[in-house]
């Protein structure tokens, strides 16, 4: 770990503004991810600007019928909180599906969109890498990549996102609220994370200095038919292999709406519009969602040890799909598991 | 007066403590946090060394640029092979008592890379964080060589290992004539079985803390081990120092797993430096680290079974290949189970090795026999299925009477009543044979089950006793507790052998002051150890017994050793009890303030020359896997374990929970993933070598089966360390086969093989 100072911004602004005037500085919430990569040295920022005496840990309504969920706010907070509980039920289920209690109590939600990648090599000065140091090469192709990219995938990183939680902001359609030095922006979820390219160190679409201050709820929640199963090496504790937050409006047994996301897949929350596309005006069954699902991974490319993903995905999302009609949503593919709250 | 009073004999004290749950003594230290481990003894002026290691697998170290890390204020010194003294000069001093054949690794030693993580310096500064940052800007200059960490590439490169290590056993001679017997069979199955390298992963990180004693040289020396004295005296001799000047401590342990078994490169290292700066000096591991060390080895194991129309095992062949460093042969007993777990009159056995470009192995876990154990009893499963007949029927018709090893009788053997007990347990008549034919919804319901085989060893001990005129007694013995539940039963031992009540007991151990003791492995500690608390306390007793015959109108005058006994408080003749002595009026009637004693037992070899002595267990194992997205979960495991006098059924049980949460990860989760590009572990952490955690942990019964042998040592123990774990891998792949209709042999029974 680097030697760095600490700032604690009592301001958005002043926040912005200490972040912009240091070349070297990293926000940092609750320090869930950061401070293991700064252990590390993956990152070595010299200045730290903390964040938690920041105004923007409140959930609260939006004047759209919305809901807002302040930057500051924690992951744990944010599952357990009843309007989050009743109406985006899908967003508590993907929370609780990642990390542990421990975790979740000091994680925020702004943190959760800035998590890097669990890439064995990402982690491991010893290997080159391309998001750590540009331009060193991927190691994970051609290597050990089990737990990589199957979708928008490049040749310089077959990383994945590794949140539980952005895949349902992702289905949800959140939207980011941003403070930066030119004001407020807002980015659509689905465009805040990006694809690897040939610059896979830049994780999301921030401009420099910006800092996320809420994510907002559009009002539409699929409180009723959704589900998120996430598929693991174990049954809590471990990064999802494929996820899957799935999410229907049903007319009797027409779907008139659909969501899909998908973690564990690609560099992003992979939200895939055409195959919701493909799902509305048909009915709730398995077929449907087959031809969904094959959509999905129609350009899904595999490497040595992860290729299994290809098929997991099409399973996963068929078995996501059939329980969100159900209305018998399960993490674990297993329902006995989850008696327990 | 009142002393009296308070030991009148009408109080009932009930002293029978052997074979009773007894709760652990050291519990209260631990969960107050008092009971302090290796990195946490806070010695004033204590310096921090920080291990770098290497990134590259193999080659040599061209240029360390140490100046630019010495200017930091607060660095003390950056030790690496271009600084370090002159140390011993003979491979025989860098080996300890449990070394395999070869050359140990030196740390420091040379410019020479062996194996990826390899530690390469030693930063030491005034803080631990300045130590590790000072260590992260190190700069080391490396010329690389070709490695090579693929052990399926070295089909055809292995050898019979010449130099063994402690316990290890060559395979016996064949006998018969496996090859024709198997190509007459009727039935036949041969298959391959893997699993790669796994590593032990404790939840203590290995560390030692050196208390630097302005008296000399002296220093007492805190180390995470399983064994003070193989590390005193690998210390010793490295570094040419008395066993005065380095006493080791380690009182408790976070847990072992073999990997604590041999002295680990942080202790060498913190000793180095405290001699070299003659200061206080922590060195400490991190997690990652931790894959530094030994591990279980990636093994490959052919198996050739067949059986008659019966039933009747026709043949056996077990071959094993098993990587090792390419300094030392690291040995294991995989392959022997194969020849004595069943009756059968034509068997062939085959141990190899091949070296690769990594650390040498080290024993993990019920070392070969967990290796072993898998691959002849998922190999049985198919071969039951082919010849039509239930796995547990199948293995009944083959039990074995006599060792045919060894060519010997049993000491003891309490298996038959392992599968009874744990089958009806179980409920395994509710199985229906056929794959695939037990269903609930989405999942597959599978019935596995498996058998188990460990050695029954007793090792030489010495223990130390000193009863004081308060009635106290203190038992010492320089053993080791990793979270055994040794602290619990050699206060048992102590507390029955001599009638005195739990709380008047109290064992110390993990101190090279203290009476010698082996490392803490193989579930010999409660035998070797317990053997010599036992005969210690006798020896008390003996000494007790005369002082009591010459209180005035002793009742026990003329009685001898034999015709007393010891109870509740009291030296009592067994003809009559109501002719007692209180034990603790013996030493004020006397004017003695204390009695002592030291004794050293050995194992009655020639009583035990005539018997091949084990444990054994059944294991019975329920899956539900998905039928889709292949997630696999163990919802009940019954575990029915034969391993002659249980001294304490809490912990023994506690022992062989942990046992099966260990089997479940074994067969589901553990694998160390070598990049064999880099020559290099990449899952080197516990986010991505996984291990249970309490969700994947469903029912566990298990179920101590009664056995008496009078063979094995005098308190008729076996150990229960490792037996608990046998079978579990294999008796949950065959569930997952009977589940699934797919046989994965290849470890760990991951979504992605199921899918």
């Amino acid at each position: 770990m680097n030697s760095f100072t600490y700032f604690p911004a009592a301001a958005v602004d002043l926040a912005v503004r200490e972040k912009v005037a240091h070349s070297n500085a990293a926000y940092i919430g609750g320090g869930t991810n950061l401070v293991d990569l700064m252990k590390e040295n993956v990152a070595r920022p010299t200045h730290l600007i903390g964040l938690k005496h920041l105004p923007l840990a409140a959930i609260e309504n939006t004047t759209d019928g919305g809901l807002r969920l302040g930057a500051l706010a924690t992951n744990a907070d944010t599952a357990w909180h009843p309007e989050v509980e009743r109406r985006y039920p899908l967003l508590s289920q993907a929370i609780l599906a990642g990390a542990s209690p421990q975790l979740r109590n000091m994680a925020t939600d702004g943190g959760n969109l800035m998590q890097r990648t669990r890439c064995y090599y990402f982690y491991d000065l010893a290997t080159p890498c391309n998001k750590r140091e540009p331009g060193t090469g991927c190691s994970a192709i051609g290597g050990y990549n089990r737990i990589h990219a199957i979708l928008g995938a490049s040749e310089q990183c077959i990383a994945t996102h590794p949140s539980d939680m952005c895949v349902a902001l992702a289905a949800l359609a959140t939207t980011v609220r941003v403070s930066g030095p030119n004001g407020e922006r807002t980015i659509r979820f689905e465009d805040f994370h990006r694809l690897p390219g040939d610059q896979p160190e830049r994780d999301n679409t921030l401009a420099d200095g910006e800092l996320i201050t809420s994510l907002d709820l559009p009002p539409k929640g699929f409180a009723t038919n959704y589900s998120y199963l996430k598929l693991r090496d174990r049954t809590s504790y471990a990064f999802a292999l494929v996820s899957v937050a799935a999410a229907l409006e049903l007319d009797g047994n027409t779907i008139t709406d659909a969501r899909l996301a998908l973690g564990g897949v690609a560099h992003k929350p992979w939200r895939d519009t055409a195959a919701e596309a493909l799902l509305i005006g048909q009915p709730a069954t398995a077929d449907t969602f087959r031809r969904a699902a094959a959509k999905v991974v129609a350009g899904a490319q595999g490497h040595a040890h992860n290729a299994f993903k290809i098929e997991l995905a099409k399973r996963a999302i068929v078995r996501a799909f059939k329980q969100a009609t159900e209305m018998t949503p399960a993490t674990d593919s297993n329902a006995f598991l989850n008696s327990n709250p | 007066m009142s002393q009296t009073i308070a030991t009148s004999p009408s109080i009932h004290l009930g002293t029978d403590y052997i074979g009773k749950p007894t709760s652990r003594v050291d519990g209260p230290a631990k969960v107050t946090g008092a009971a302090k481990y290796a990195a946490e003894f806070n010695v004033p002026g204590l310096l921090y060394g920080y291990i770098v290691s290497s990134p590259i697998a193999k080659g040599k170290i061209t240029k360390i640029h140490a100046e630019p890390v010495l200017t930091l204020p607060g660095v003390v010194r950056v030790f690496s092979h271009e600084n370090v003294p002159s140390l011993a000069w003979f491979d025989r001093s860098y080996k300890d008592d449990v070394a395999p054949g070869g050359s140990p690794f030196r740390p420091l030693h040379e410019p020479k890379i062996r194996f990826s993580q390899q530690p390469v310096a030693l930063v030491v500064a005034d803080t631990f964080e300045l130590a590790r940052y000072a260590a992260s800007v190190l700069e080391i200059e490396y010329e690389t060589e070709a490695h090579d960490t693929d052990l399926e590439t070295k089909r055809d490169n292995g050898y019979e290992p010449a130099r063994g290590k402690l316990g290890w056993v060559p395979p016996p001679p064949p006998r018969g004539n496996s090859n024709d017997a198997y190509h007459n069979a009727p039935h036949q199955h041969e298959a391959e079985y893997i699993h790669l390298a796994q590593h032990s992963n404790p939840m203590e990180m290995f560390a030692t803390t050196v208390e630097w004693l302005n008296d000399g040289q002296k220093m007492n020396i805190f180390d995470k081990t399983q064994g003070a004295y193989n590390v005193q005296s690998y210390i010793t001799k490295v570094f040419g120092l008395s066993k005065e000047e380095a006493r080791v401590i380690s009182k408790y342990t976070g847990g072992g797993f073999g990997s604590g078994l041999r002295p680990q490169h942080q202790v060498f290292l913190a000793v180095l430096a405290a001699l070299d700066l003659q200061r206080s000096v922590r060195v400490s591991l991190t997690r990652q680290q931790m894959f530094s060390l030994g591990h279980r080895p990636h093994t490959l194991q052919y198996l050739k079974l067949a059986a008659d129309d019966n039933g009747a095992l026709a043949a056996v062949q077990h071959a094993a290949l098993a990587e090792t460093s390419r300094f030392e042969d690291f040995t294991e007993n995989v392959v022997n189970w194969s020849g004595m777990l069943y009756q059968c009159e034509n068997v062939k056995l085959d141990y190899q090795l091949a070296e690769i470009d990594a650390n040498s192995p080290i024993d993990m876990r019920a070392p070969g026999a967990a290796t072993g154990s898998f691959a002849l009893e998922s190999a049985m499963d198919e071969l039951a299925y082919k010849v039509g007949i239930d796995p547990l029927e199948f293995r009944l018709l083959n039990y074995a009477d006599r060792d045919q090893n060894l060519k010997k009788p049993f000491s003891s053997k309490k298996l038959r009543e392992c599968y009874h007990q744990g089958a009806a347990k179980f409920g395994w008549d509710k199985r229906t044979p056929k794959p695939r034919s037990m269903r609930e919804g989405n999942w597959l319901i599978g019935y596995g089950m498996a058998t188990g085989v460990w050695d029954a060893t007793q090792l030489n001990a010495s223990a130390k006793a000193c009863f004081d005129a308060d009635g106290r007694l203190t038992v010492s013995s320089a053993s080791n507790d990793i979270g055994t539940g040794t602290y619990t039963i050699m206060t048992q031992i102590a507390a029955q052998t001599l009638g005195l009540p739990l709380e008047a007991v109290t064992f110390v151990l993990g101190d090279t002051n203290l009476p010698e003791a082996p490392v803490q492995g193989g579930s010999m500690t409660a035998a070797t150890v317990g053997t010599a608390v036992q005969a210690v306390c006798r020896a008390i007793g003996e000494k007790l017994l005369k002082l009591a015959q010459q209180m005035a109108d002793s009742p026990l005058k003329g009685a001898n050793f034999e015709d007393v006994q010891f109870v509740n408080g009291q030296i009592r003749r067994n003809e009559d009890t109501k002719q007692s002595v209180v034990i603790r009026d013996i030493l004020p009637a006397a004017g003695e303030a204390q009695v002592e004693a030291e004794t050293s037992t050995l194992p009655d070899l020639l009583k035990q020359s005539h018997y091949s002595l084990h444990s054994h267990n059944a294991v019975f194992a329920e899956v539900k896997v998905d039928e889709d997205l292949g997630t696999v979960h163990v919802t009940r495991v019954v575990n029915a374990v034969a391993a002659g006098r249980i001294l304490n059924p809490k912990t023994a049980r506690s022992q062989v929970l942990g046992s099966v949460v260990w089997g479940i990860s074994m067969a589901l989760m553990e694998e160390s993933m070598m990049d064999h590009g880099f020559g290099r572990y990449m899952n080197h952490n516990l986010a991505e070598y996984h291990i249970p955690v309490n969700a994947d942990i469903h029912n566990i019964e298990v179920i101590l089966v009664e056995e008496e042998d009078d063979i094995v040592n005098p308190l008729g123990v076996k150990g229960i360390g490792e037996i608990g774990l046998l079978g579990v891998a294999a008796a949950i792949a065959n569930a997952v086969f009977h589940a699934t209709g797919k046989r994965v042999r290849n470890l760990p029974v991951s979504i992605d093989k199921l899918v």
